[in-house]
């Protein structure tokens, strides 16, 4: 048998994915993601009673009219594609707003079904719904469900068995506003009288869309005989209805007409047996959350405790999965006798793995956060307080999220922009997030703060170097709004939907699916580059080096610390030798007008792997080995002897503007949606870091 | 008046709708047009921003498209 192929459709913050996850959760799951660039539809499989249901999950949009990245992609799905059944989801406790896509819904003529979720809540709130009476308007089978609670999540799949068996539809019986009846009346009676017929459309349904000017049916009647007779008695009657809506634009009244339809409806149906003027919990949670005064404070505190969760508690398992990685990476080597073959799979392959198992944690209690935020209700609010500071650098409220992460790691930063529904916000966030330094710079500058500056001032410096960061972000952002992604602002005109308990299962949904996601793709690129960046480091071979060494080494076998100098002598001499030192000595002259000389060049190049590099690739350059941190003061010492003052600050700003870590910039291209952008976020980062650096080192020297 | 001169607890209908054609068509996607009756719930710092409400739907509008919108209090 043929599986049936059913699609939601619904606005957003109706809990369809919740409904999904109901429907399929007691017969087999079987959830693919199928992720588009910006916006994502979600396909399930699973059987009920011998059918193979298929099931599309649109994204949630308001209507259909395809202004938005969102509409246009149901607008599109729901035109174009192949599918059985429509399953519009509603939320009952919202049904007039709701129901005006249904409206729009029902435009299509394709067997539906209304699935008015929230059951429970409704019943909560004290509203009836007259569900057959709701039946006998639209002339769809409508279900009142819960998807918390499965009521009637049966009776759903049983009512879209029948829908997609029975050949017929009902007509439904939406009455339009008097004038408008008036005109269908007229123009339905005379095509009856001339017995015309088109497709299995009514008359009085030919009717309807002609007056509210449907492109597609006007396309299709063009060559009709009847359209010569028709047109003057069109024009007549949109005469009549230009006067009683005292507006000419036909979209307007189409709006109109709906809105009063959906209310008409909702009256008809629901009974509200609440108090009128009582507040509800959503206004007295608003009442505190974006509040004048404290909005902004508690969610500065909120931010604070999700940052020190992500980070503070994120780091023990980190230390937990550096160990292991370590240990299983020596157990490994120590059964591997070829040289070359050993450092490949330990120092190539099991330390490239490790490095993209390190941010797991941090992603998993970041995402876990987010999507608390998100399935609450409060992220509209906390876009609502911040909107009004991030307008004026042509940024969304949304983008405050990404761009606070980004001061802890850029990765889950980059995933975080994901909340961003506008694509040209959402890359200007993405081109920024850099600017916010993240926790592996913070070695860079510790160690030079440490061998430039008094340590009274360090804590200050840090500071200023943060902030002058975030600062130069926010203006970039401007920039990059005003000459690159030139747009009309985007309007900010957002539902703030109802607070709600969020639901264990969609949210440990949410979790798992992004952890899964970064592990696959983030993955594998990442390891693949990590395994290009040690070979560049160890390759080519220099056999004769280590031949000299080993004979030196050899000589001063009673010398502890001779054979240490020596051996560090060795790491400095094939790191400058190797592909890596190569590329260093030959881009050399691009960074000596910012005063830097191979060595910093090289540690910066190191660095891309990832900032923290760029310390132990110094300790290497100035054969201290590769064991040092930044509070090793043999290696402030030795940066203090060979750099001035000027040096060190445009390295620093260097390092600050720079493209991010490889794992970062893997997760960036794929974000923004392709390579190309990475290569644009290169040339952008390259440039103003260089400028910049050339300033910073002018002015000081 | 213009939606953007009300205060938080006040209460209008909607007059008439300026704005251009894509944020007219979300404003009517959330049921709000001609006639629609609204309080105003909530104002962010500076009344950069405003939360109001219509037929139990809470919307949060910038003071840049309330200034578009012509209303009559009530």
């Amino acid at each position: 048998m043929d599986a049936i192929k059913i699609v939601l459709a619904g606005q957003p913050n109706v809990g369809k994915s919740m409904l999904i996850n109901a429907m399929s959760g007691s017969h087999g799951l079987k959830v693919g993601n199928f992720s588009g660039v910006t916006v994502e539809k979600t396909e399930v499989c699973f059987e009920h009673h011998c059918h193979m249901f298929e099931m599309v999950d649109l994204p949630g949009t308001y209507s259909l009219r395809g202004f938005t990245q969102e509409e246009k992609v149901a607008h599109d799905y729901l035109n174009n594609e192949a599918y059985d059944v429509i399953i519009n989801v509603l939320d009952s406790t919202h049904l007039q707003r709701n129901l005006l896509l249904t409206l729009e819904l029902l435009k299509l003529n394709k067997k539906m079904v209304l699935a008015l979720n929230m059951a429970d809540e409704a019943k909560k709130e004290g509203l009836e719904i007259d569900v057959k009476q709701i039946e006998a308007i639209i002339g769809v089978p409508v279900v009142l469900v819960s998807a918390n609670t499965n009521e009637g999540v049966e009776e759903l799949l049983q009512r879209i068995h029948d829908v997609a068996d029975s050949s017929e539809r009902r007509a439904s019986n939406i009455v339009y506003s008097d004038v408008v009846e008036e005109e269908i009346f007229k123009l339905s009676f005379f095509m009856k009288k001339k017995g015309f017929k088109l497709r299995d459309l009514s008359t009085r349904e030919i009717a309807i869309r002609l007056l509210l000017e449907d492109k597609d049916l006007y396309k299709e009647l063009h060559d009709e005989p009847i359209m010569i007779q028709l047109q003057p008695r069109l024009l007549e009657a949109f005469e009549h209805i230009y006067t009683h809506h005292e507006t000419k634009d036909v979209a307007e009244i189409k709006a109109n007409e709906y809105i009063a339809i959906a209310k008409g409806i909702r009256m008809e149906t629901v009974k509200c047996n609440r108090e009128k003027g009582e507040k509800n919990v959503t206004k007295k949670i608003d009442d505190i959350l974006i509040n004048r005064f404290l909005g902004v404070p508690i969610f500065l505190f909120l931010m604070w405790g999700l940052f020190q969760l992500t980070f503070v508690l994120g780091s023990i398992p980190m230390e937990w999965i550096e160990t292991g990685i370590r240990l299983f990476g020596d157990a490994v080597g120590a059964g591997i006798t070829h040289e070359g073959l050993r450092s490949l799979i330990v120092e190539g392959i099991i330390a490239g793995v490790g490095a993209v198992l390190l941010f797991l944690p941090n992603i998993i209690i970041l995402f876990l956060g987010i999507a608390l935020l998100e399935t609450t209700g409060y992220m509209s609010r906390v876009s609502f307080l911040l909107d009004g500071f991030f307008h004026k650098f042509g940024l969304h409220g949304k983008s405050f999220i990404p761009l606070v992460t980004g001061f802890g790691c850029s990765v889950p930063a980059y995933m975080a922009t994901r909340t961003l529904k506008n694509e040209k916000d959402r890359l200007i966030t993405l081109f920024i997030i850099g600017f916010m330094s993240c926790g592996a710079k913070l070695p860079v500058y510790v160690l030079f703060i440490g061998a430039f500056f008094p340590t009274e001032n360090a804590g200050n410096m840090l500071f200023a170097i943060y902030m002058a960061g975030a600062l130069l972000g926010l203006v970039m952002a401007k920039a990059l709004r005003v000459f690159v992604f030139k747009s009309k602002d985007e309007p900010f005109v957002m539902e703030m939907p109802k607070y709600r308990w969020p639901s264990f299962s969609l949210i440990w949904h949410t979790v798992y699916s992004k952890a899964l996601s970064y592990l696959k793709k983030a993955g594998t690129f990442i390891l693949a580059a990590s395994m290009l960046i040690w070979f560049a480091s160890n390759y080519p071979n220099q056999p004769d080096l280590e031949e000299d060494y080993g004979i030196k080494i050899e000589q001063a076998s009673a010398n502890e610390a001779e054979i240490s100098t020596l051996n560090n002598e060795l790491k400095l001499a094939k790191l400058e030798g190797s592909y890596l030192g190569q590329l260093g000595k030959a881009t050399e002259p691009f960074f000596a007008p910012l005063g830097f000389d191979w060595k910093m060049t090289v540690a910066l190049e190191t660095g891309l792997a990832a900032k923290e590099v760029v310390v132990s690739t110094l300790g290497v350059l100035y054969a201290i080995g590769d064991e040092v941190d930044e509070e090793d003061n043999t290696l402030r010492k030795a940066l203090n002897d060979n750099y001035s003052t000027a040096t060190a600050f445009a390295f620093i700003v260097f390092v600050m503007i720079y493209l991010p870590c490889l794992a970062a910039s893997m997760v960036f291209a794929k974000e923004a949606g392709g390579y190309k952008y990475l290569a644009y976020l290169f040339i952008f980062t390259t440039i103003t870091a260089w400028v910049l650096s050339f300033i910073t080192y002018r002015i000081l020297l | 008046m213009k939606l953007s001169a009300l205060h938080k607890g006040d209460r209008a209908i909607i007059k008439q709708i300026f704005t251009d054609e894509s944020l007219k068509s979300r404003l009517f996607s959330f049921g709000v047009g001609r006639g629609s009756e609204l309080s105003i719930e909530a104002c962010s710092m500076g009344k950069q921003t405003m939360e109001i409400l219509v037929d139990g739907t809470l919307i949060g509008l910038r003071a840049k498209e309330a200034a578009e919108i012509e209303v009559e209090k009530l």
